[in-house]
This record gives C-alpha cells, structure tokens and sequence, in this order.
C-alpha cells in the first residue's frame, strides 16, 4: 500500500489540500442539482460512508479486519435518538451524545479486543455486535425492541433548518458532516500516529523493536473509529427520526466491510468510493426478488478478490489523469 | 434433576451436531490457512439434496442421505480444484471477502431452485419412535445423531491415528512445504481433506434439519456458530472441535432452558471468556 | 566505565542449560563479538539483554540503571537496541518513512495525530542522513519489498540507529547476505558511531576477526574464552571446540 504523500517530493509548510476539499464541495452541490429526486439515497450513501470510513481506520490502516463495527454505529443511532426523545431536540447535541456513546462502546469493548489480532479478533468483534444486538432486543423498553425506537423529533438545526421530509435538509446535513469527517480524518491518519497504525499493519514486530508500544496506539485509534462510528448513526437517526435493531447488526457490519473492499482499503476516499459503488449497484439490482441482489453481490464479491488490489482506484486515477491531460496538467 | 438431564442430553446433542458440521472447517483452516466462511453452503447443499431424494425422489431415507453426502463430496471436490485452491495464498480478509461473496450467490441459488421454504427431511418409520436407555426414554432421532456422532469421531480418529493419509494429514498441517519436498502429495491430501469435509457438514445438515431449519439463509445464519466452534476448539484440531462443540453446545441449551431472555448473551459470552482465556484452541497452549 | 553489564545470567528450558552463567561488561565504543557453534545460545543471550526472553537468573545492567526486569521496549528507550537476524521490516512503507516512524518513537512524538507527518523537518532531515552515512539515499522512497536483500539488512541497521542507542545489539547483520553486497554491510559497521558500544553475533570469521575489540566465546551456554581477538585465535580449547583443528584462524 503506498502512501502517496511519502511518494512525492519532501516539502515543507501547510498540508491542507484545500483544493481537493472545494471539489468535494463542488462535487456535493453538483449532485444535488443533478438527482433532486434521490436526495434520501444519497443522504443514506453519505452517512455510510462515514461509517465505512471509520472501519477503514481499524480495518484498512490498522490491518485488523472487522465484522463487528456496526456495534459503534448502532449505540450512536440510540444514543442520538434518546438524545431527542429525553434531553434535547437539538441536532448538534444529539451529534454529540452519538459520537461519545460511540467512543464510549469502543473503549470498553476496545481495551479487550484490541489484545488479539487475525481470526481470534474478528470472532470477537463479531461476539460483540451480536451481544450489543441481543441487549438492545433485551432491552426493548429502553429501544423499542423489534418495533425500533421512534417518537422523537429533532429540532431545527442552527434553529432554522427543519428536517423536511423531501430531505433536502437532510442531505446537506450529512454531505457538509461526510466534508468535516472525511477532512478530519485524512488529517489525522496523514499524522505520524497514522503512520504507526500502518506500521502496525504491516509488522508489528519491527514497530515493538523500535519501542513503540502496540496497545495503547490501536486502542486510541479503536475509540476514533468508534467516535466516527458512532457520528454516522446519529445522523441516521436524526435524519430518518427512526432507529432499528438492524442498525446494531452483524448483516450492516459485513456490509460496511463489502463497500470498504469495494472502494479500495487504506486511503479513506476508497471507503466513500466504495459506499457509492455498492449502493449504486444495490439501487439497479434489488428487484422485487432479494435472492436476485444476493447472487450480484456474491459474484461481485468474488470477482473482486481476484482483481489487482485497488483496482477501482487505479482506473478511477487513470481515467483523471486522462481528463487532467485534457487541460495540460499531469495529475 | 431431569431438567439437568434434559439440558444435559440436548445439549450433547446439539454439540455433536455442531461437531460433525464444524470439524470439516477446522481442519480445512487448519490444513490450508482457509477461511472458508462458505463452508455452512456444504452443510445445506447435503440438507437439501437428501430432502430432495427423499421427499421429491422417494429414495429410501439411508440410500437418500449417502447419496446426499457422496454429491457434497463430489461438488466439495471440484470447487477446490477449480476454485478455492487459488485462495490458499490470499490475504485473510480476501479468504473471507470470497467465501462470503460464494456463500451470498450459494444462498441465491437454493432459493432459485427450491424456493424459500424450509426444507423438511422426512424421517424413516424406525426413526419415529423411542429408545429405552435406562430409566429415560429418548426420541430415537436423538439417539441416532449422538451416535452418528461419536462414529464420526471414532472414524476421523481412526483415519487420523491410524492411516498413512492420516499421516500426510498430520505432516501437512504442521509443515506444508516441508511435506511436500517429503513426497507427500500436498494437493491430494488438500483436495481430499476439503471433501471429507463438505461431506461430513453434508452429514451435520441432515442430521442437524431439526435443530437448524434448512432454509436458503442456512451458511449465513449458522456461520458464526460454526466459527464459534472452529475457533473456541482451535483451528486444526479434530478433538479441540469436539470438546468445544459440546460446550458450547451445552452452554447454549442451558441458556434457553434456565434463561430464555437472554437469548444468545450466554453463548457469545463464554466464547469471549474461552477465546481470551485460549485464543489458540481450547486445547492449546498459548 | 560500563555501559553495558551482564552478571551471571542463566537461563534453562527445562533440564537443558540454553544460557549458563554468563557474565561480561562493555564499555562505551567497544566493540565485542560472541561467536560459538550454532546451538550455542548467542541469539537467546542477545533476546535475554534486549528484554525479548525472560531470565531465570542474573542481572543487566545499563549505565547504572538496573535494567534486568524492565520490559523491551523500556530498555529501547534508554538506549538498548538489537537488529534481528531475519530483518524485520515493513514490507510495503517506503524506507524514508519507516525511519521516520522510529525517529518519532524516540523523541515522543509519534502519537501526534494533528501535524501532517512530512511537516516534520527535523525528523526528516534526520532520517535523510542516516541514509546518506549507509549509503542509502537512492532507497529513501523504496520500499523493502523492492530492495535486495543486501540493502533490507543496512535499514535495518539504519532502523537501530535511527534510535540513538547506547548499546547496540546485532545479530547475524551479514545473515543471508550474498557475498557481492556483503562489502556494504561491512563498510556500514566500519562507520558506526565511535562512541556506541557494540554487540555483534556473526559466523564470518573474517569480520569478526577484523571488527572486534573483544571476542566471546560461547559454547552450551557457558563463556568458553573472553579476550583479545590475538587471544581467542591461540586458545586451544576454543579451536578444538569451535575453530576446528587445523582450521581457519
């Protein structure tokens, strides 16, 4: 996995690709003004990737593959919507309680998981959603149970933005948070701390020798991507003003993990990338058969292990750089 | 006192059923580092295909089950030559991604066939009745899967212990390209291997129809149950997956019994507790 | 005085000895080499003074510090580094960063989260000299999956000082090195710093011979000879045990 900023020349001063932000910025305009009438798809397209994001942390950089992240996104969602239904109808609060209860799972499961690595670590990230999911079950006075957890309306956002059901408010909510997360996020795994966790990856004993202590760093990244995680399901919450078991599941978490493979591991733009892929995909092949989608994305699946590792990203760059030699610059 | 006999003998057999379904798995991931999350698609192939024999072709209920196994086999046999071979050298997260994505298409191509519902095996008129062991009288059925069972124990140990096979067997799993530079024929005994276990979870899935409805969702729902067992007793290991299908098995039996509204919190629980206490096996050393 | 003491180590898997009672002290800038059959105990030693294996008796000691029960990665922070005899690298990070990674190790910052990891220009132009004194500049973007093998073992080598130690641990640093790139390595260790202590485990007789201000001898675990270089090629027992009769030396 190359780390493309290692790859070019060493220069000092400011690494804020601002550039690449006010396309994002363009890119999410643009696509409202184009599909008006997809506005929920991409809102649910823009949330997940966030979630995706957030297992390419653990998953992509850290090299610990997951099937147990949606646990994060789940307490986030509950915790944004009892947020509402309890203490405020604010959407920023309710923000704010989603990431903390997310960090909050992923430091306590976190300080246990993250001793164990390979197949011993996914059979336990998986015991744990599926703990989480049976709780919440259990718990259905608290959640609502298999009826999932609703009644709650979130306020205006800034008090001015009402959450409309066309949701137009919605979307620009989610777009502007995927922005600031994506943002955020690219900062930090393009720190040194980033670059231990992809030292961890690659060879834990090479980074033991040089004295850095495995543990503490996987467990600080752990509670980010449930921080991130736990984002992800609040705003789920917040925009469809429901919450279901279904969002705690083992199915989302092996899904989250299909989209990250999809899109390419261990950059952050391939979670997005492959969030849209695979929800594309889902939109033109679910009829009214879902054995019909199964089969699609099995073979995709299977045909995506016997690509060339980030296949999708190598002919997305290759067809940019043919459009950037179209206007005389190389990529 | 009868309840704990109750639990006691449910659970065994809820274990064995697990351990003939698993053991094929454990010694796959063991053998050939695969991790095969397809494996439970092998189980149901052999459920729907007896059902089918059966039921739809009315072939007496023992000719219906070998001939289920046999065809698990032989279709196990082909996927590894042609297909799953190429994944031995991939990364974990590939093996798993590939598995998933052919248990996702297996699941589609069940319900194309046989449609959405549960598959039922009818049990032969010998099999209806009870058995006296003792003062308890158990369903017959019942007694038939222990014993199957423990055959299947006695004759992977025979194979194990007792066979050249079952030496290459060993000697690969310990040490792949030194058995091969040995002469062992490494391909065969991978092929081989896979098979006996596709046709073994054949066998689980027959015998397991009444405990774990056979329905085209079967590899998915079961899955983790089956990793449960796999990774509790230790990749590789024929006795580990025994004595952790049985705890487990047990486990969870009790917990319906004596705990119902927890649902599965106890199972997964004392898999954390297992896993932690042996991450390697729960015969292993660390 | 010592930078580097160890006092009566002993270590035992059972009824078989691996480590028997050994003792030996470094000064700063010297340079001394254990050799001894294969079977002998060097690497297990070596792990025992990195922290890697835990002792069954005896002590270490840093400076003055104590050191025996500190854990590994303590021991590299005060000063205590080892390389390895298979090298131990990331196979796929570019050279330049892995250095930088260790760098950061050392002077704490390596779990910043906020400052973009080229900004650091100190950390770079360090790791950029390293590789310049090794010989190493053209590597600076490669990764180890693209180097030879050669070249794998001098950033290894790079990696341990990247660390500033005190003490340097190397095992085998010509292991599986082909003799056309076997000049490299030993141009490295001419050039380490004078004042790093040095231990080396190597079967080349020729280097050790060359390299070494003292030899340790080790055989079943136990020191067999401590002396001069000219001392340990006229003892007897040592060649009979080690060198062979009429052998090389």
């Amino acid at each position: 996995m190359q780390l493309s900023q290692a790859s070019s020349p060493i220069g000092r001063g400011s690494y804020f690709p601002w550039q690449w932000h006010l396309a994002g910025l363009v890119l999410i305009v643009a696509l409202y003004w184009l599909f008006p009438g997809n506005l929920l798809m991409l809102t649910r397209i823009a949330t997940l990737a966030i979630l995706v994001m957030s297992l390419d942390l653990v998953t992509g950089y850290a090299g610990l593959p997951t099937l147990g992240h949606a646990a994060m996104y789940g307490v986030g969602a509950y915790g944004a919507a009892l947020c509402a239904k309890f203490l405020t109808g604010d959407p920023l609060a309710g923000l704010l309680v989603a990431a903390a209860a997310g960090g909050l799972l992923a430091l306590v499961a976190g300080a246990f998981l993250v001793r164990y690595q390979g197949l011993a670590f996914l059979m336990l990230t998986i015991a744990v959603v599926q703990i989480m999911q049976n709780l919440a079950s259990k718990l259905s006075f608290i959640t609502g149970g298999d009826d999932g957890l609703s009644g709650f309306t979130v306020s205006p956002i800034f008090g001015r933005f009402e959450f409309d059901m066309f949701g137009v408010t919605g979307y620009w909510y989610s777009m502007i948070l995927l922005l600031l997360s994506f943002i955020v996020l690219q900062r930090i795994m393009s720190s040194p701390f980033g670059l231990c966790c992809m030292g961890i990856r690659e060879n834990r004993d090479r980074m033991s020798a040089n004295g850095t202590r495995i543990y503490p760093q996987l467990l600080k990244l752990y509670v980010l991507a449930g921080v991130f995680a736990g984002l992800a399901g609040g705003i789920t919450a917040q925009v469809n003003q429901i919450v279901g078991l279904d969002s705690l599941g083992f199915e989302l978490s092996a899904e989250a993990l299909v989209m990250l493979v999809l899109g390419g591991s261990g950059n952050l733009v391939g979670g997005i990338v492959g969030t849209a892929l695979f929800s594309g995909i889902h939109h033109f092949a679910a009829t009214a058969n879902p054995f019909h989608w199964l089969f699609v994305i099995g073979v995709l699946l299977m045909v995506v292990v016997f690509l060339p590792k980030g296949v999708i990203q190598l002919v997305a760059r290759r067809l940019g750089n043919n459009v950037l030699a179209v206007f005389g610059r190389r990529a | 006192m009868l309840q704990l006999s109750n639990i006691l003998i449910d659970g065994v057999v809820y274990g064995m059923v697990l351990f003939v379904i698993s053991v094929g798995l454990s010694v796959t991931m063991g053998l050939m580092r695969f991790i095969n999350l397809a494996h439970g698609a092998f189980a149901m192939a052999g459920g729907y295909v007896a059902a089918w024999l059966i039921r739809v072709e009315a072939l007496p209920f023992f000719a219906g089950v070998v001939l289920a196994i046999v065809a698990t086999m032989a279709l196990a046999a082909v996927l590894e030559t042609f297909v799953f071979r190429f994944l031995y050298a991939k990364s974990e997260l590939q093996q798993v991604l590939f598995t998933i994505g052919f248990t996702f298409a297996a699941i589609a191509v069940a319900s194309f066939f046989a449609g959405a519902y549960i598959q039922q095996i009818p049990l032969p008129g010998w099999l209806h009745g009870s058995v006296t062991l003792g003062e308890r009288t158990l369903p017959a059925q019942r007694v038939m899967v222990v014993v199957l069972g423990l055959a299947v124990v006695l004759l992977l140990w025979l194979i194990i212990a007792r066979t050249r096979f079952g030496i290459w067997l060993r000697a690969s799993v310990d040490n792949a390209p030194m058995s091969s530079s040995l002469g062992i024929n490494i391909r065969l005994v991978q092929c081989a291997t896979f098979a006996f276990g596709a046709g073994l979870a054949a066998l689980g899935g027959v015998l397991g129809a009444e405990l774990m409805p056979l329905e085209p969702y079967y590899p998915l729902k079961y899955l983790v149950l089956m990793l449960v067992v796999v990774s509790v007793g230790g990749m590789g290991s024929v006795s580990g997956t025994l004595c952790a299908a049985l705890l487990l098995g047990i486990v969870d039996t009790a917990s319906k019994y004596l705990a119902s509204g927890f649902g599965d919190f106890f199972f997964y629980a004392a898999m954390i507790i297992l896993l932690a206490v042996r991450p390697n096996g729960i015969l292993r050393r660390r | 005085m010592s930078i580097l003491r160890v006092e009566h180590l002993s270590k035992a898997y059972g009824g078989l000895k691996v480590t028997d009672d050994v003792s030996f002290t470094l000064k700063p800038g010297e340079r001394l080499a254990i050799i001894g059959p294969n079977g002998a105990g060097k690497t297990t030693l070596v792990s025992q003074i990195a922290g890697a294996l835990q002792s069954d008796g005896g002590r270490i000691f840093m400076a003055d510090d104590n050191v025996t029960s500190w854990p590994g990665y303590r021991r590299v922070g005060h000063g205590l580094v080892r390389t390895f005899q298979i090298s131990k690298l990331a196979p796929d990070i570019p050279v330049l960063d892995q250095l930088a990674l260790a760098i950061h190790q050392r002077d704490g910052s390596i779990g910043n989260m906020w400052r973009h990891k080229n900004s650091y220009g100190a950390v770079l132009d360090e790791a950029l000299a390293i590789l310049r004194d090794l010989g190493l500049s053209r590597a600076a973007q490669r990764t180890p999956s693209e180097m030879a093998y050669g070249d794998q073992r001098l950033v290894e080598v790079a990696l341990a000082l990247a660390l500033k130690p005190r003490v340097l641990l190397l095992d085998e640093p010509m292991a599986g090195v082909p003799k056309s790139e076997a000049q490299l390595i030993l141009d490295a260790l001419e050039r380490l710093p004078a004042d790093l202590a040095v231990v080396i485990i190597e079967h080349d007789m020729e280097l050790v011979f060359r390299f070494a201000h003292r030899i340790l001898v080790l055989a079943n675990g136990a020191v067999l000879a401590d002396g001069a270089p000219a001392e340990i090629r006229g003892n007897e027992v040592v060649r009979a045990v080690y060198l062979g009769k009429g052998g090389q030396a």
